[in-house]
């Protein structure tokens, strides 16, 4: 390229920064090297297109320098492409996003690898950008996106964890629910917040720990007898110091996602981390360490990690097969010990060779370190004292002045299944009789009907035991409703379970039935053909069924109702206490709860009555005490009630649910969407075999209450008929 | 009376049973001061084994009623049937055990109602009588008779549980699975394996029956481990043997299957 030729490209970009003639040139050799004759056209093109949005010389500087690039991976036409969307973007107030925009572009092209892909991408962004930019009321579109230019920044890092499909989820998710609000908006694009993080857990790749968590229990109490609380720790936030599995007194620490590798899958590398620490705990003892060296101490550790490997492979030979996948194979000669640190390389190879009976390394030291601790452990399993011991002479023997160069050869030697070590504290560590100091909370999620996805532990419920009050109140009232009660109480009868019920006209059966036997006798006498079934049998027909009576005990049954003399609160004493009485004369196992709320992050759950306490002073006076405050988050309450009453044995299982107004509460805008959360909660109900049914108090239930329940409720007109009406219900509902 | 055949009710050959503490002995002591005996354990940990061994130590004819809900005492005892004739009484097993003076073993007694197992009251007590309302008769126990119940506290519910009254009147027995020592030896010798695989096999179920009580009812019974080893031998290899066998019966549980499925992946390398 000759000067002419300079001047003529120079010419056709129509750009008058004076840095630009820089920096010009280098960006055209490296272009013409990239590009057709076409594409130079559109590069200049797209580049005079850049200079005249009016954002100064840097989005020009970044589009020239990276361009060429990215058209390598993607193609020609995203030229066009990109310097339309740039000046796309240049005509809405989100200019200060053009800037970082083409920064992410190289970074996108590379992770993306298509054009197709890319496409996807711009599409995400721009859809962001649309949804985000804000009016006010009578102006037209004049605030930029808060959260676009923090997306883009974070864009390399949520490629790399996402695949565009999960990207643009996480997009939506945070773009919908933080529309209006522009510092939560922010703190979600800038990944600060914990609903980012947990969206990106959710549509991240690999094996997450919190889909596997029982399985890993299990794992601990089968193979182990070692059940230990597993705490996940997040590799995705801590880009400098990747955390290591290890464990203390509070709990295994393992890592919440694992992808596959080498073949093994992400449960399975969960596994052989559990074992591996599993494996200390049962056969490291404490070492006093503190007069090794730094080289000594990690020697001893590969070493004793060596040990219980073996210990492990000796007890479950299979478990070979992934230690062998997921262990580095260091090359011999790939370390320079004139200009590098080579001990953990050494150690890596010492590592791989005891492990790998079939490993190249001909370096004599080394071989002799590995028969020496074969020898140590052929017929027992040696202690963590006797390898130490050998550790330390190895170390001895194999030493270098180069050991102690700063540059550490740290390729091939990562061991990922490894925990982190801590040998001059005291590895036994003794399990701690933990206090119970209240439950924590339990997370649920929470429908959002808008994109038909769950919204992840977006609820937190907490769960307690009513406090108790002064029990004879509610005798009081059973007193006061005597006359119902013995009412009640002939019903009751009718219902009550008749254990054995005849089944006669039986070919097999336990008994002979006479009446039927004589006339067959009779026939077969007379020359006729008897009627063989002469037997009868009889059959079980007992109730078999779990209640849970779960109540509203939002701050509106505190009100009096049309009609009434007395408030919703008190008539729902009375109903359940009647209720409790009957079921209790049936002897169905039952429960009752309250809950309400006070935004997601407070949902409290109040217990009157477990399944196994009887109907006695205790639930009772925790009746007497009942209160009434806060909203109706009904969709949460209704999944931790099912979490108790699905672990009942019975064949068929009731959720009452006692109401008197629709799902809401004071966090949630779109009343809507508490609805439909509920209606799904209703649903998975049903999937767990429960059987819903909702008694609503709000004479204008039926716009909603259909909606949640389906045919499953009944609205209570009058509401002073409640503690007659609710019995009556539940017998109904269960003859 | 048409005369009962005893041979039949006599065990041939020696069963295999590996005593596991001194349970011979001690069933021989109540033997022979003919007190019933009941034996608890688990499934599959040879009780019913150890019965018929027994039965064949000291030669005494063994009758085995296994006892389900719908039986009821005319089923223990005998009953009146119809024939061309009339009708004809045919004694029940419980009955024909008294008579020739048989050992009666009633397996997994709960299974009955309890309105059935009141029945075997007066033949458990120092009357050793067995009354037949029906038919008018009253019989009394053979010197020889003895009854033995077996029970599985495991799915022990309060629905199934014995009366006290009829708890009262046994002396028990306590089995559980063998140490996997024992239990390697019993299946090499039940099943005629290697050492080495009875040993893996027997970890697999230790994986198992450790998770009793967290998804798992029951673990990895014996009897479960000889079907697994018979597979084997029938040229099966162990994984598929071990999840046809011993994973496959026992749960339906996904969670648990993928972790005993990893412990049989682990052992068989």
């Amino acid at each position: 390229m000759n000067s002419e030729e300079l001047q003529a490209y120079r010419e056709t970009l129509k750009c008058s920064f004076k840095d630009l003639d820089a920096v010009f040139e280098d960006c055209m050799i490296e272009a013409l090297s990239e590009l057709s004759a076409q594409g130079i056209k559109d590069y200049l093109e797209g580049a005079s297109l850049v200079c005249m949005i009016g954002r100064g010389f840097e989005p020009v500087l970044v589009y020239l320098e990276e361009m060429p690039q990215i058209v390598a991976r993607l193609g020609e036409p995203i030229l066009c492409n990109i310097s339309q969307c740039v000046w796309k973007m240049s005509r809405t107030p989100n200019g200060n996003s053009i800037l970082p925009f083409l920064q992410s572009l190289p970074e996108a092209a590379r992770r993306l690898g298509s054009e197709e892909q890319m496409q996807h991408y711009i599409d995400v962004v721009f859809d962001l950008m649309e949804k985000t930019t804000g009016s006010i009321h009578g102006f037209h579109t004049t605030i930029p996106s808060p959260g676009l230019p923090d997306f883009l920044n974070q864009v390399p890092y949520l490629l790399n964890q996402l695949s565009i499909e999960g990207l643009r989820n996480w997009v939506e998710y945070g773009a919908r629910n933080y529309k209006s609000n522009p510092d939560r908006q922010r703190d979600y694009f800038s990944l600060q917040s914990a609903d980012s993080r947990a969206m990106i857990q959710r549509e991240r790749h690999g094996t997450l720990f919190a889909d596997h968590e029982r399985k890993l229990d299990l794992y601990l109490h089968g193979f182990w007898q070692d059940p230990e609380y597993l705490v996940p720790y997040s590799l995705a936030f801590d880009e400098l110091r990747k955390p290591v599995p290890y464990y203390d007194s509070l709990g295994i620490r393992i890592p919440d996602v694992y992808d596959d590798r080498a073949g093994i899958r992400g449960i399975d590398r969960y596994r052989a981390v559990l074992a591996h620490i599993a494996a200390h705990r049962r056969w490291t003892t404490a070492l006093i360490a503190d007069n090794l060296s730094p080289f000594q101490r990690i020697a001893v550790e590969t070493l004793e990690d060596s040990r219980v490997e073996l210990l492990l492979m000796r007890r479950f030979p299979g478990l070979r097969k992934t230690f062998m996948a997921l262990h580095p194979i260091p090359v011999e000669d790939a370390c320079d010990s004139e200009s590098e640190s080579c001990i953990r390389h050494r150690l890596a190879m010492l590592s791989r060779a005891i492990l790998d009976p079939d490993h190249s390394y001909a370096n004599s030291d080394l071989l002799d370190c590995v028969s020496s601790f074969h020898a140590l452990l052929t017929g027992s399993d040696s202690s963590t004292k006797e390898i130490s011991d050998l550790a330390i002479s190895y170390i001895a023997r194999t030493r270098r002045q180069s050991d102690l160069l700063p540059n550490i050869r740290f390729e091939d030697t990562e061991i990922d299944y490894r925990d982190d070590k801590a040998f001059d504290e005291n590895r036994k560590v003794e399990p701690i009789e933990k206090e119970i100091q209240g439950l924590p909370p339990r997370h649920y999620p929470e429908w959002d009907y808008h994109t038909k996805t769950y919204r992840p532990d977006w609820v937190s419920v907490y769960e307690v035991l009513h406090p108790q009050g002064n029990p004879s109140v509610i005798d009081k009232l059973l007193l006061k409703h005597n006359a119902l009660a013995k009412r009640l109480k002939q019903m009751l009868e009718l219902l009550k379970p008749q254990n054995y019920v005849r089944i006669r006209y039986q070919e097999e059966g336990s008994e002979l039935d006479l009446d039927v036997a004589i006339r067959s006798l009779i026939d077969l006498k007379c020359g006729s053909e008897p009627d063989p079934r002469i037997n009868m049998s009889h059959r079980h027909d007992g109730r078999d069924l779990a209640v849970t009576l779960l109540l509203d005990l939002s701050e509106s049954i505190n009100e009096v109702p049309d009609g009434c003399n007395q408030t919703i609160l008190e008539l729902s004493q009375e109903a359940v206490s009647l209720l409790a009485w009957s079921i209790e004369q049936l002897g169905d196992p039952f429960s009752i709860a309250g809950f309400h709320s006070n935004t997601r992050h407070e949902v409290r759950f109040l217990h009157f009555k477990g399944f196994q306490e009887h109907w006695n002073d205790e639930v009772k006076g925790r009746l007497a005490k009942m209160e009434a405050a806060y909203s109706t988050r009904m969709g949460a309450a209704l999944r931790h009630a099912s979490h108790y009453l699905e672990h009942q044995q019975a064949d068929k299982k009731l959720m009452l649910i006692l109401t008197d107004g629709e799902p809401a509460d004071i966090d949630s805008d779109d009343p809507q969407i508490l609805i439909e959360d509920a209606r799904k909660a209703v649903q998975e109900l049903d999937q767990k075999g429960i059987y819903t049914y909702c008694i609503s108090l709000d004479p204008n239930a039926d716009e909603y209450v259909g909606n949640i329940f389906g045919k499953q409720y009944t609205v209570i007109d009058r509401v002073d008929s409640l503690p007659e009406r609710l019995p009556q219900l539940f017998m109904s509902l269960t003859k | 009376m048409t005369t009962i055949d005893i041979d039949q009710y006599k065990i041939k050959n020696e069963p295999f049973y590996y005593a596991q503490h001194d349970e011979v002995a001690m069933y021989e002591a109540a033997y022979t001061c003919r007190i019933p005996v009941m034996v608890k354990g688990p499934t599959g940990c040879g009780k019913s084994r150890f019965i018929e061994y027994m039965a064949w130590k000291l030669d005494k004819p063994l009758i085995t009623v296994a006892c389900n809900e719908d039986m009821t005492a005319s089923d223990l005892v005998g009953r009146y049937l119809l024939d061309a004739n009339g009708t004809r009484w045919l004694d029940g097993p419980l009955t024909v055990a008294a008579r020739i003076g048989a050992i009666c073993y009633l397996d997994e007694i709960v299974e009955a109602r309890q309105d059935t197992t009141v029945v075997i009251h007066p033949l458990t007590d120092h009357r050793r009588t067995l009354p037949l309302d029906k038919k008018g008769e009253q019989v009394t126990a053979h010197p020889d008779f003895q009854l033995v119940i077996s029970y599985n506290p495991g799915y022990q519910s309060l629905m199934k549980d014995l009366k006290q009254s009829t708890k009262q009147r046994f002396s028990a027995l306590d089995f559980d699975y063998p140490d996997s020592k024992t239990e390697t030896t019993i299946l090499q010798k039940e099943a005629d394996i290697s050492e080495d695989m009875a040993d893996k096999l027997v970890k697999i179920a230790i994986t198992a029956r450790n998770l009793k009580g967290h998804g798992l009812d029951e673990g990895i019974s014996t009897r479960l481990l000889v079907y697994a080893a018979n597979l084997i031998n029938n040229g099966i290899k162990p994984g598929p043997a071990c999840r046809m066998a011993l994973v496959r019966p026992i749960t339906d549980d996904a969670d648990i299957r993928d972790t005993l499925d990893h412990a049989i992946d682990a052992v068989f390398a």
